[in-house]
């Protein structure tokens, strides 16, 4: 049990930052997926076939590849795109790019395939009465936008983000691989230094069990708090 | 972008398929076995049954599979006990630690996709069962079980589809399937782009003939 004490003798403070960590490139990884989602949506809710071909051309590749292969492919990918730009101005070195920026990034374009297909069925959802209504009522554009749309994309959508963010929340240890300090990573390394690396992942399985707990706890309130006055 | 070197990689990444079909194969049957049991457990009236079933369901959907490998295959080796046992034979197997940790991964997935897919069966279509005479058995043989199938089939089709995509991940222990071996490819080639471009689409190919198969299924097996 000492192996998990805080300070210089224990690893727990190195587990408890590595759990934050964790957390830090899930919200990063969520934020952006979820703004990168917003323009797929609107492709695949267009008219165009060239929008809605390029649109679904993504969401298939993307949740269509293992997620460890992307993460390759942009951790291995982008370095050696960088380092090719950089032999032209002379430069021969070694470069990596920060994990963090491409762990983030890789989950990120996970969750935005995974959420464009949520937001899409959230936005069909609306009856489409309801955009004739408000057009009646001289509601229209942003303020229909912000007014009738959104809120209830979000409210029937939350169920399906909540899933995404548990996707988003395990796919992070993937981002293991690339040397990014997080639970996963930690684990490792501590099991390896200290040759006991069944303690170790015991508590990183219940550092994620207590991520997930909580973020599950956290949106079925959400969904409680923006279904009322639905059945 | 070297468009011959997609090519020549996309055939050595090929020679892993069967490394690869085998470990999906594999722990989807023993994960769908697996998993009746968990069902079965979830629905007694036993309290202990229940809650072991709750709760395997429950740390096995809220850990990353990555743990779960690592569990499997540096976790339990750690013990002498476990290396003395019979138990060795198969843990001491980069393999078949792949193919447990899978099969335990997709068990609790698909014991809830048949528990949502029997609930969502009327009550009452059990109780005008019975009322016709039919046994428990009979009932749960002839009404439960074909409308439960039929309703689990689309999550299923999506389950399989993960399991494709998570086999990736027994190359971390080392095994050389389609990724390891895409790996390997890229330590000598140094073209990481190409080679994962080419297992890439393999694994696409994959995905798409399983999504194919299973609307053919769903249609053979829907109602309308």
């Amino acid at each position: 049990m000492e192996l998990l004490s805080f300070g210089d003798t224990g690893w727990g403070d190195e587990m408890l930052r590595a759990c934050f960590m964790t957390l830090a490139v899930s919200l990063c990884a969520m934020a952006f997926g979820l703004v990168l989602a917003i323009p797929f949506v609107l492709m695949k809710l267009s008219q165009s076939w060239i929008l809605k071909t390029f649109a679904n051309f993504f969401t298939t590749i993307v949740r269509g590849i293992p997620e460890l292969l992307i993460i390759y492919l942009f951790f291995f990918g982008s370095s050696a795109a960088i380092m090719y730009v950089a032999s032209i101005f002379g430069y021969d070195g070694y470069i990596e790019i920060n994990a963090f920026l491409v762990g983030a990034f890789c989950v990120g374009i996970i969750c935005a395939a995974y959420s464009t297909e949520v937001l899409r069925g959230a936005v069909k959802a609306i009856p489409k009465g309801q955009i004739e209504a408000s057009h009646a009522f001289g509601i229209r554009g942003s303020r229909m936008l912000f007014g009738v749309m959104i809120p209830q994309t979000l409210r029937i959508a939350l169920p399906g983000i909540g899933n995404i963010w548990q996707l988003v929340l395990k796919d992070t240890a993937l981002i293991s691989v690339t040397g990014l300090v997080e639970i996963m990573r930690q684990a490792h390394v501590a099991s390896g230094s200290t040759r006991n690396p069944f303690l170790f992942l015991v508590t990183a399985a219940i550092l994620y069990l207590i991520l997930t707990t909580i973020s599950n706890k956290f949106f079925q309130k959400a969904e409680t708090k923006y279904s009322k006055g639905f059945v | 972008m070297n468009f011959n070197l997609i090519y020549e990689s996309f055939f050595q990444i090929l020679k892993g398929l069967g490394t690869s079909l085998e470990i999906i194969f594999l722990s989807l049957m023993l994960g769908l076995i697996l998993s009746i049991f968990i069902v079965i457990m979830r629905l007694s009236k036993n309290m202990a049954l229940n809650t072991f079933s709750r709760s395997f369901v429950f740390v096995i959907r809220g850990t990353p599979l990555l743990v779960q490998i690592y569990f499997i295959y540096y976790g339990l080796a750690q013990f002498p006990a476990v290396r003395d046992s019979i138990v060795w034979i198969v843990l001491k197997e980069p393999f078949w630690c792949g193919v447990l940790a899978l099969t335990i991964n997709t068990a609790a997935y698909t014991s809830e996709i048949i528990r949502s897919g029997l609930n969502s069966i009327i009550k009452g279509q059990i109780e005008s069962a019975t009322a016709f005479g039919m046994t428990k058995f009979m009932a749960f043989k002839r009404i439960l079980l074909p409308q439960a199938i039929r309703q689990s089939i689309p999550a299923y089709s999506n389950e399989i589809i993960l399991m494709i995509k998570a086999s990736s991940l027994v190359s971390i222990i080392t095994i050389m399937e389609m990724t390891g071996i895409a790996r390997k490819i890229i330590s000598k080639t140094f073209a990481p782009i190409e080679v994962f471009i080419a297992a890439g689409i393999i694994y696409l190919i994959l995905n798409y003939l399983v999504t194919e198969i299973f609307k053919k299924i769903e249609k053979r097996y829907s109602i309308v």
